[in-house]
């Protein structure tokens, strides 16, 4: 994988993984068992650069590319997929970057950026999760205003954000439902915006979920984002964009689980024999490391793609989501099965790991959506590399 | 500031098919973990009194090593281009060629390296430099003209010297908490200097024989009751010195 990277990524990996490997272990099992955000860990780590280094420069970031980061998720999660998500504090920022006007831009991301705000994405709702084109958050134009009312569900950083990027119905009765959606900055404090933190989670338990409501919260019209009734076209683009980042989130969480696992089965004495000499345990060992390895390099085309084209391309993209999820549940199962009962307590990092990996198929499109953009890309209904282009002289 | 790219502690050492080397395929290298101490106390040298921060690697794929020092803060890098394999003497000799021509106050140096466990580059530079030198150094304060050293002795105890500058120290780990690398370190580190600096050295002064692993001593069991073992023990840490 090494001859994929330059020299800088390299460093840049390196880094993270130093910042990691020292800092994460204070913070780790304190901040899942609590449900707590690390405020600072991510303090520091927005110190070293490491948030919102896809920024660019002149609005504060680093001006790095997708991969550069990208490299951080995997080092980050490799230890712990509950901190990995301080770097998910900038998540919504995205659509200030591909969608904000100038002023919007220079107003936002450098605070973001500089780790002294926190932003969040509130597109899910109660009933509309995957189907975006289903919400009902309603923002009505009244004046130079927006009135925006309605409940948003699971929003990451919700409970803690100073930015909610807010997707709205703008037109009730459009000619088609994906139609007379539009994009919101609100910002904390503005009355009538109410979150409460949603507890008990299953994994990623460091990161903030919460539920949004808005009851009519106004906002001036300066705070839309790109075009109104362009909302789900917008929301598509946010999606293609950091989905990559949770590619690299499921190969860091699978291979920290594959490090744990081989490390104890090269220990652990069963039968007068160590757990790594049956041919069971090798067969396991070696098919998780290969899975993995193909996920990393799957995520690593996704963002050279996004990094040398500009934009990512929908179907790789899904493709590198969806077969690191899928990769990292199998993986972080079987390093949990090697551990036999010590994994099943909860004080091991494994049993946190095999909480935390669920979530990687469900959020930012659930493994079943990703597999429908794959199937569309192939079909030529969204724009892919993934279309076979040319008949096959066998046809 | 002298740096070497070493090879991690956590590699599994494989001895080479002629058995007189090492097989270095499949080895991660990093900064040595000693010199990662002394460029966080030549920084913090710096940033309190001025001047510039000079790493000097030896080894034909030390960049990275010294990129990351760069990254850290230092000013420029030079790199010797060479191997030099398991001679430290030879290693030394080079540094001494490639620093021609620099000015400096100080020379800073791990006190070993963390795959050869030498402790010699450091000494037999500043013998070459006939330079004064101090080992193991616990803490640098910089005076006018000296620096004021703790080094650390056996058995818990402390030693102070002065050292009139220039001369070479060689630091011991946890003198510092090393800072971590930034981002915007690794992006400051693309503009900066890193010379190759070519050397012409003599022959080898060490020759290696072979390499083997140590023999494996099995434990000792000590037999009978409680009292008899008790003595038995104490024999055994008296005939090692251990009491």
């Amino acid at each position: 994988m090494d001859f994929l990277l330059t020299e800088e990524q390299k460093a840049i990996k390196e880094a993270a993984r130093e910042f990691a490997e020292k800092e994460f272990p204070k913070y780790a099992e304190e901040c899942d068992r609590e449900e707590k955000f690390p405020f600072e860990l991510w303090k520091k780590a927005a110190e070293l650069g490491f948030i919102g280094m896809y920024i660019p420069e002149e609005y504060g970031g680093q001006g790095l590319g997708i991969l550069d980061f990208c490299l951080v998720v995997e080092e980050f999660w490799r230890v712990d997929a509950g901190l990995g998500m301080i770097l998910s504090t900038t998540f919504g920022s995205e659509m200030i970057m591909l969608f904000g006007t100038e002023k919007q831009k220079k107003k936002y991301l450098p605070p973001l950026a500089r780790g002294e705000k926190i932003c969040c994405a509130c597109f899910t709702e109660p009933q509309a999760g995957s189907d975006i084109a289903a919400v009902r958050t309603r923002a009505v134009k009244d004046g130079d205003e927006y009135v925006i009312n309605g409940t948003k569900m699971f929003i990451t950083n919700g409970s803690i954000a100073d930015y909610y990027i807010v997707l709205a119905r703008t037109n009730p009765n459009p000619p088609k439902r994906h139609e007379g959606l539009s994009v919101f900055i609100v910002e904390k404090g503005t009355p009538g915006l109410e979150a409460r933190k949603l507890t008990n989670k299953l994994g990623i338990r460091a990161s903030d979920t919460a539920e949004v409501v808005f009851k009519d919260v106004r906002v001036p019209e300066e705070n839309l984002i790109g075009k109104e009734g362009d909302g789900f076209r917008q929301a598509m683009e946010f999606f293609n964009l950091t989905r990559i980042h949770v590619a690299f989130q499921a190969v860091g969480l699978a291979q920290g689980a594959f490090e744990l696992a081989l490390e104890y089965a090269k220990n652990r004495e069963v039968f007068e024999k160590k757990l790594v000499d049956f041919q069971m345990t090798r067969e396991k060992l070696a098919k998780m490391r290969t899975e993995i390895e193909a996920a990393r390099l799957l995520a690593i085309q996704a963002a050279l793609v996004a990094d040398k084209t500009g934009s990512p391309d929908p179907g790789l993209t899904a493709m590198a989501k969806y077969y690191a999820a899928k990769i990292a549940q199998r993986v972080v199962y079987e390093a949990q099965q090697l551990y036999g009962g010590y994994g099943f307590m909860g004080d091991q990092a494994i049993s946190r790991m095999y909480r935390d990996v669920r979530i990687l198929e469900i959020y930012e499109g659930t493994r079943e959506i990703e597999l429908e953009v794959i199937a569309r890309s192939i079909l030529g209904r969204v724009p892919s590399r993934l279309k076979i282009l040319r008949r096959h002289p066998l046809m | 500031m002298l740096v070497k790219h070493a090879a991690s502690t956590e590699a599994e050492i494989r001895i080479g098919t002629d058995g007189k080397s090492l097989d270095t395929r499949g080895l991660e290298f990093e900064i040595n973990d000693w010199d990662r101490y002394a460029v966080e106390e030549a920084l913090r040298i710096k940033e309190a009194h001025g001047g510039e921060v000079v790493v000097v690697g030896v080894g034909i794929d030390c960049d990275p090593t010294l990129r990351k020092c760069l990254a850290m803060g230092a000013d420029r890098a030079i790199k010797v281009p060479i191997d030099t394999g398991m001679d430290p003497y030879l290693t030394a000799k080079a540094i001494k060629e490639a620093i021609k021509g620099e000015k400096f106050d100080l020379i800073l140096a791990g006190v070993m390296s963390q795959d050869l466990n030498y402790s010699l580059v450091g000494v037999l530079l500043a013998a070459m430099l006939d330079l004064p030198f101090a080992t193991a150094v616990t803490s640098v304060k910089i005076e006018d003209g000296k620096v004021r050293v703790l080094r650390e002795l056996e058995g818990g105890y402390q030693e102070e010297d002065v050292l009139p500058l220039p001369c070479l120290l060689t630091v011991q780990s946890g003198i510092n908490e090393p800072r971590y690398v930034s981002i915007m370190g690794i992006k400051r580190a693309r503009t900066k200097e890193l010379r190759e600096v070519k050397v012409t050295l003599g022959e080898p002064t060490l020759v290696v024989e072979r390499i083997y692993h140590p023999p494996i001593k099995k434990a000792e069991m000590l037999e009978g009751d409680a009292p008899k073992i008790v003595d038995q023990l104490i024999e055994i840490l008296k005939s090692r010195g251990l009491i």
